[in-house]
Parts: C-alpha cells; structure tokens; sequence
C-alpha cells in the first residue's frame, strides 16, 4: 500500500474520507493563498519601502473604513463557508442512518474490545465488510479513549458511563490504523490496532470461520434471568410491576415527573445504575440499583437483548432471534438516539 | 508635528532604577515595577529552560518509531511538564510579568503600578507556585498531559497530580494580581493628556489581557480545587464510577485554558503593533480597529471553549453554536494581519532584529491562524483532533505568535530596560535561524497530523517516522537560535555599547526618560500633547536631554556588575 513518494493524505476507505478531504484541500488553498499573499505583501513592502535615510519621517496615513471593512468582510464570508460546509459534514458523521449494522467497542487500559451483533469477539481488531453501513455503540470501563480511524476519517471519544457512537461505511479492502486518540495513560500508545476491510464475501466466510459465540442479545437475555429481571419487567419484557420493555428503544417514555424523553442507550443505562433517576409515569420506585454489578460489557448485551425485542411481536420468545437477523438492516434506533443527544442531557 | 523632546532630568538623574540602591535585599523587597519585572525576567527564563530541556527529551525519543530512549511512563510525564511549564510558568506570564511590568506605567507616564506591593506578591506568589510544581516534578513528575483530564488524573493516575496542580493554583493568583494592577493602573494612572486613544496599542493589549486573566483564572483555579477533592475524597465530581461527569471536567478546563491562549497571544500582538508602527515610523494603520479587536477576541475568547470538545459527546447542536463563534472570533486577528501589512505601506521600513521577530510574527501567526479555522471547521477538527496537527498549530501560535512577540520586544525595549546595546548582527541572524528552525520542526507535523499520528505517542508506526525526523532536525536548530540571544543578552549587559535614552528616535513616552530610567521613571510629570505613533520630522528630533553628556560614565557598569 506505500506509496513511493511522501503521501500527504491517509488512506481513503470510506464513503465520507473523500468529502472530509475535498473540504481539507478547500481550507489548505484558502491558507496557501491568504499566507503567500501576505508573505508577498509584506515582502513587497519591506523591500519597496525600506528605510533609505536614518531620519526620515512618511507621511501618516490614519487608515480606512472602507478598506477595513472589506478585509472584514471577505474573511467572513470565506470563514462562513467553510463553516457551512464543515458543519454540514458533521451532521452526516454524527448522526447513524438507521439501517446501520451494530458492533460494541469496549475500551479499557489498554485495549480494545470488540463484539459484533453476531456474537464474534475481536481484541484490538475489527473486521469489516465494504459497502455495508456499520455503527459503533462504544463505552470505556476505566478512563476515556477515542476510537479514530484515520482511513476513515473519523473518531469520537469513547467515555466510562455513557454511549458515544460513530459510523461509517468501507469503500476499500485493506488494513487500516486503529489508534487511541485520547491520552489514558501509560501505554495510550499501544492501545493501537487495525481495522481490516473484505469484500462482504470473505467477510462473510470470516464470520463463519469464527464459530458464533453467543450473541450479546442471547447473553443479554440469561443476565435478564440471572439479575432477576424477568420478575418484574416478564420473561419476554412484556412488563408487570415494573414498565414493559418491547419496543422500548426509541419510544417516547413519559416520567413521573412530566418530562418526556426518547429511550436510548444513555437512559437505560442509568435506568440499571440508577433506578430512582427517572420512574415512568405508572410505576412506583422500587427498582434496586445494579450499579456495580453489571460490567459496561453486560449493560451493552442487556440493551441488546432489551433492542432485540423490538422486531419480535409481543408474546414470542426472542430466542435466537436476534442472532439470526445477523448483520441484515434492523431500524432499531429510528432516531439519533446517541448519547450525545440534547434528549438524555438532563 | 511635534518634536520628540525627553523630560528634563537634572543630572543626578543618572542614578537609575539599577544602581539606585545595592544588595540582594534591594531587590528581594523592591517596590518598583521596573525591578519586578527584572525579578520576573530571571524566573521565566529559569522555566523556560527546563521546559525546553523537556522538548528536546521529547524530539530525541521521537527521532525512533520504537520507544526506545525512554520509558513510556517517563516519556508521558516529559511532555505533561514540557506543557505545565511552558504554558503556566513560562507563556502566561511571559509578556504582561516582564515587558507589561516594565513598560505599562512608563508608557503610560506613571511613576509605578498602582499597588506596587501587590505587584511585589504577585512576584513571589509566582515563585511560590513554581517551587511547588518544582517539588512535584523533582518527588516524581505527573503524568496526566497539562490538560490533567479526568478520571484519569482524578482516579487513575499514579503521580504528584495534586502537587503539580497545586502549583498551578498557586501561580494563577499571581496572573490575577497582576491584571487587576494593570486594569487599575492604566484607568487611573495615565499623565495629563494620556487620553485612551492616545494609548500606546501595547496598552491596549494589556488592558485586553487583563480583563482575561481576572475573569478566566479564578475558573482554573476552581477546577483544580475539584480535581483535587475528587482524587482526595472520592466524592463523585468527574469520575462516572462514583457519579461523575467527566465531560464536565473538560468544559470547566477549557473555560479557563481556551481564554488562556489569548493571555498568551493578546500581549504579544500588542508587542508587534508597537515594533510594525515604530520600525516603519507609521502610525498604525487603523489605530481603532486594531485597539478593539483586542477587546473583541478577550470578550469572544470566552464564547468558543467548547470547540475542544467536538468529539468530546458534546451535542452536535452545541458542536455547531460553538464551531460559528470560532470562525468569529478569527475575523478580529484577522484584520489585525491586514492592518500590520497595510501599515507597513509608504513607511520607512529599517531591518532591526525587533522587526524581523515582528516579520517573522505576522507571517507564523497567519499560518497559525488560518490552520485554526481547520480545527473550527467540525468535520475537519473531526479527523485531525488529538493529532499532530493540533500540536503543530498551536505551536505556530504559541511560539511563532506569543514567542516571537516576546524575543522581538525584548530585544527592542532591550535598550531601556538594560542600558545597554545588544549585538545587532548576532540578533539578526539569531532571529532568521530561530525562524527557519522553528518552521522545520513544526510544518512537517501538520502532514503527520493529518495522516493521523495521534499525539501524545511514546511509540508511533514507522510511516511517519520521516516526520519526526525533520522536526527533531529543526528543533535542533531551533534550541540553537535561542541560545544564541540568552548569551548575547547577558553579555551586553556588561559589554553591549551604551543606550541613549531614544536609540530608536521613536515618540512613545518610555523613550522620553533615561536608559534606564530612574526609579521614579519620569522626575518631572509628563504633559502628553502627542497622539500615539506620531513621529517627529528629522531636524526637529532632540534625543533625550538627559543622558547625553552621560554616554561616557560608568555608574551603570559598576552596578551591573554587582559592585557599588
């Protein structure tokens, strides 16, 4: 993949890279040319009106609005452009399209946890198919991280207590820098890793060459047992004293206390931790805290199993289910239900 | 137009504020701002040595993709304390502590700072910060990156974190006690006739630091008090495991620390105002402009710290509000750029080494800045956050603005503050091998910014190895150049040709006095019937009545020399 020659740009493989740069080549022109024409300026200046006597005075000049202005001006609208551009960028970047395929980034000192929706575990690696939308729900279970991608142009911070997610689409086959932008201590510099790009068929021999563990959602469905769950919100979620989960991500969820919020992964997070936070409207406060005895790992395969409910209809078990949707588009987060949204600021 | 006369001063005045009194008591209990700044001068110089020591700890490690020189631990508190210093010992107090300290009342035609004792405890709070962070570097060094994020440094670092920010505390009410002397000063102190569009633009520039230093430290100040209970206590302030917000932290942080550029740069532009108007002989280009523009990035300053947090989970509703303010507050540094240049139109331009550092400035601040508005774009600060290129861009403005406006006004108030005349040719060519360094080692890391090296690596994949090599190069080079003037400096002290009181036949109201000056700086109250830059035709210029039969006596060598 090296090129001869002293590249100036990363790797391209995704179907944003090409956008950011084109907006990087942008802003490089607009610098090359406002700094050449200054040097240039200055140059001219300096050699054009040297000091050719030791006392000589120029005659004052107090200045101009009107010249002022209009080197106001130019740089406004020049910077209101490229804030434009950026921003709407950025909004493609941080807002998952629904039909995006989930995998769960887990990061600790010092190193990457990965899982796919199918069950396959990965450490510091992260396998995927060109031309299928992935979107990452990570969290941190020490300090924070940040999963970037140079290749794909992308990173976000990936924080202890709370969701963040990112995701992108491959374009090209290969294999890519994994790299932890955030400092986290002493070895930040080897929590570092690769992220390979196949074509969807040999992902999808990769897939099966990993004999598919237990999927998250069925894991997340034995702790739903185990943590004794099923007692109050019923075996399959469909609720009893405690309020009925089907459904529940991306609903609109109506509180005691009036406020209203849509259910993502933030708010079930701290529904686990901290029940006494937010009570739906209905139900009284008697759900003990789990904090401390569920891992961010556990959280991730409760949500998913309480997500694979979503696409069964009421009654049915999910057995299975959810593995066996495999990585075929689910709509299970309608919204930009991330935990960055104004929603779950409270 | 007027001609520059100096204020009469009978002849004793040739005691000056140097040899007005001996021993090292006289300068450990001064009172006067000039001797402060003195004080000031040898302590930041101190800090600014050890945290280039730790820079070229840093390049020697990353000249080898493998960490192979030091170990990770040591190699991250190298650069935790290569930033600690440098921004809260060295950059903060740089300008405003010793050129501000020396200049503001002399500019201005004052006789000192308004509380000269308070000035004097802001000297050895100061020094008192910097010991303390001397103790947590030497007792085992921290290790949390100078921008101490939590939970890592509340919970799971294992270094001196509170003894490092402990110190910074400390030396943040110095930086506070200093900007309410200024603001004080220069609204109440101004000689007759010293009206505020008559202000010297570096007046200005202080004045605009100042507002910044009383407004923003106290923020810092408390967020190293929570840091510090957290990491005590265990009370859930930023870490989630106990309840925390640990993006709270990073708000409360760059509420301060964003600001806190601008205490860096602010006083610097004010530096390059005055070398571009006064080494072309123009009055500034646009004088108004140019004054509130400061105050326009102090005021905006504030409003954009949330562009630190892009990929922070910050709302991508606030990651726009705060993106729009960024790009805003560009367009008043960028009319500065412009009015500088346009100032230099039909001037007399001389080739003084305070005007190459100015040169020098106007050109890396401009890179400085328009690689800025990349980091303000969301999508682009997306990739490159965390990267090399941050470290390469506030490097431009850190060392190619606050650094070079610091070397080049000390080399043009170098006459004053001294007495003495430092070597020109050795300044120029300090000054070109300054800037030829400085731009070897750091353009090569906005291209390995953008190939995504992340920062704060010890150890990095070895396609960017030829990066690093180039930087370590010309941070070589750079080390050289700055040696250069700290040798030329102290030897001119007692070698360099004496200063007339106006060297530079410049009308600002420091050079109307003696070099140096006399305690009291001027004996006689200045009348100011002169607007601001307002040169004086040739046969008209008297230079400094005072000092000129004195060019031949040696009361101020003596006292340089520490002998009376």
């Amino acid at each position: 993949m090296q090129t001869p020659w002293i590249p100036f740009i990363p790797p391209s493989a995704s179907t944003l890279s090409g956008q950011v740069d084109a907006l990087y080549f942008y802003l490089s022109g607009v610098t090359v040319f406002f700094t050449l024409l200054i040097a240039g300026v200055l140059v001219f200046f300096v050699i054009k009106y040297r000091r050719r006597s030791p006392f000589e005075i120029p005659r004052p000049i107090a200045g101009s609005h009107k010249l002022e202005t209009l080197w106001s001006v130019i740089p406004f609208v020049i910077a209101m452009s490229m804030f434009g551009w950026g921003a709407q960028l950025y909004f493609q970047m941080y807002r998952p399209p629904q039909n995006a395929v989930e995998v769960y980034v887990v990061g600790k000192q010092w190193m990457w946890k990965i899982q796919h929706s199918t069950g396959q575990r990965e450490i510091n690696e992260l396998h995927v198919p060109v031309g299928r939308k992935i979107k990452l729900i990570m969290t941190a279970e020490d300090t924070i991280h940040d999963f970037f991608v140079p290749a794909f142009r992308m990173k976000a911070d990936v924080l202890p207590g709370r969701y963040t997610t990112q995701w992108f689409e491959a374009t090209t086959p290969g294999t890519y820098h994994l790299f932890c932008a955030e400092y986290c201590g002493m070895n930040h510099s080897g929590m570092i890793g690769s992220v390979i790009v196949m074509q969807p068929s040999e992902f999808d021999n990769w897939l099966s060459g990993n004999a598919a563990q237990q999927s998250p959602a069925v894991a997340g469905q034995q702790l739903f047992q185990s943590l004794g769950c099923v007692s109050c919100h019923g075996a399959n979620g469909e609720g009893g004293r405690g309020p009925a989960l089907v459904g529940l991500f991306g609903r609109q969820v109506f509180l005691t206390n009036g406020q209203t919020l849509t259910a993502d992964e933030a708010y079930v997070r701290e529904s686990i931790e901290n029940p006494q936070a937010k009570i739906v409207s209905g139900f009284g406060p008697i759900m003990p805290t789990f904090q401390g005895q569920v891992t961010p790992e556990q959280l991730i395969q409760i949500m998913s199993f309480i997500k694979s409910l979503q696409t069964t209809t009421s009654g049915s078990a999910p057995s299975g289910a959810p593995s066996a949707a495999g990585p075929s588009p689910k709509a299970q987060v309608p919204t930009a239900a991330t935990a960055s949204s104004p929603a779950n600021k409270q | 137009m007027k001609a520059i006369e100096t204020f009469e001063t009978p002849s004793a005045a040739r005691v000056n504020y140097i040899n007005a009194q001996y021993g090292l008591k006289s300068w450990l209990l001064t009172k006067d701002h000039k001797r402060i700044a003195l004080l000031y001068l040898g302590s930041i110089s101190f800090f600014f040595f050890i945290g280039g020591l730790y820079a070229m700890f840093i390049r020697l490690e990353l000249l080898t993709p493998q960490g192979d020189l030091l170990s990770s631990t040591t190699y991250n508190k190298v650069f935790t304390q290569h930033g600690i210093i440098m921004i809260f010992f060295f950059l903060i107090p740089s300008i405003p502590a010793t050129l501000g300290n020396f200049l503001v009342p002399l500019m201005i035609g004052a006789k000192d700072l308004a509380f000269p004792r308070i000035n004097l405890l802001s000297w050895y709070i100061y020094l008192l910060g910097g010991i303390i962070t001397i103790y947590a570097l030497l007792a085992g060094g921290v290790d949390t990156g100078w921008t101490f994020y939590a939970p890592y440094s509340t919970t799971y670092s294992n270094s001196y974190v509170i003894a490092a920010g402990l110190g910074i505390f400390v030396s943040g009410f110095s930086s506070i006690l200093t900007g309410l002397n200024f603001i004080v000063t220069i609204h109440t102190m101004r000689a007759p006739g010293m009206t505020w569009f008559r202000l010297p633009l570096f007046i200005w520039a202080h004045y605009a630091t100042s507002l910044v230093m009383i407004l923003g430290t106290p923020v810092v100040a408390i967020t190293i008090l929570l840091l510090a209970f957290e990491r005590l206590t265990h009370v859930g302030i930023f870490d989630p495991a106990t309840g925390g917000d640990p993006v709270l932290f990073q708000h409360l942080f760059w509420f301060y620390s964003h600001p806190a550029v601008y205490i860096m740069v602010l006083p610097s532009m004010g530096v390059v105002s005055e070398l571009i108007a006064n080494f072309s002989r123009k009055n500034i280009f646009g004088y108004t402009f140019v004054a509130f523009s400061s105050l326009a990035i102090a005021v905006f300053g504030f409003l954009v710290w949330g562009h630190h947090l892009f990929v922070a989970s910050q709302s991508v509703y606030a990651g726009l509000v705060f993106s729009f303010l960024s790009f805003a507050v560009a367009i008043p540094s960028a009319i500065k750029v412009f009015n500088w240049t346009a100032t230099l139109y039909k001037g007399s331009i001389s080739y003084d080494t305070p005007m190459l550092y100015a040169l020098g400035f106007i050109g890396l601040f401009t890179v400085g800045g328009m690689t800025g508005l990349f980091l303000a774009a969301l999508a682009i600060d997306v990739h490159v956050s965390d990267t090399y290129f941050i470290v390469a861009h506030f490097h431009y403005i850190m060392v190619g603005g606050a650094l070079f406006g610091y070397l080049g006004g000390l080399h043009y108030w170098w006459p004053k503050i001294s007495g003495r005349m430092y070597p020109e040719g050795w300044g120029r060519f300090s000054a070109l091998v300054i800037f030829v360094g400085f731009n070897l080692t750091f353009l090569p890391q906005f291209v390995a910014g953008y190939l995504g090296m992340p920062r704060r690596y010890h150890a990095y994949p070895p396609e960017f190895q030829v990066f690093n090599v180039l930087s370590s190069a010309g941070a070589s080079i750079l080390g050289f150049g700055l040696l250069v003037p700290l040798i030329y400096l102290v030897w001119s002290m007692r070698y360099g040709k004496r200063a007339e009181a106006n060297p530079w036949h410049l009308p600002g109201l420091e050079w109307r006095t003696a070099s140096p000056p006399p305690t009291e700086n001027f004996l006689t109250t200045p009348i100011v019937t002169w607007e601001a830059y307002e040169f004086a035709p040739p046969e008209e210029t008297r230079v400094v009545g005072t000092y000129k039969e004195e060019a031949t006596l040696g009361d101020a060598d003596v006292i340089i020399n520490g002998k009376p």
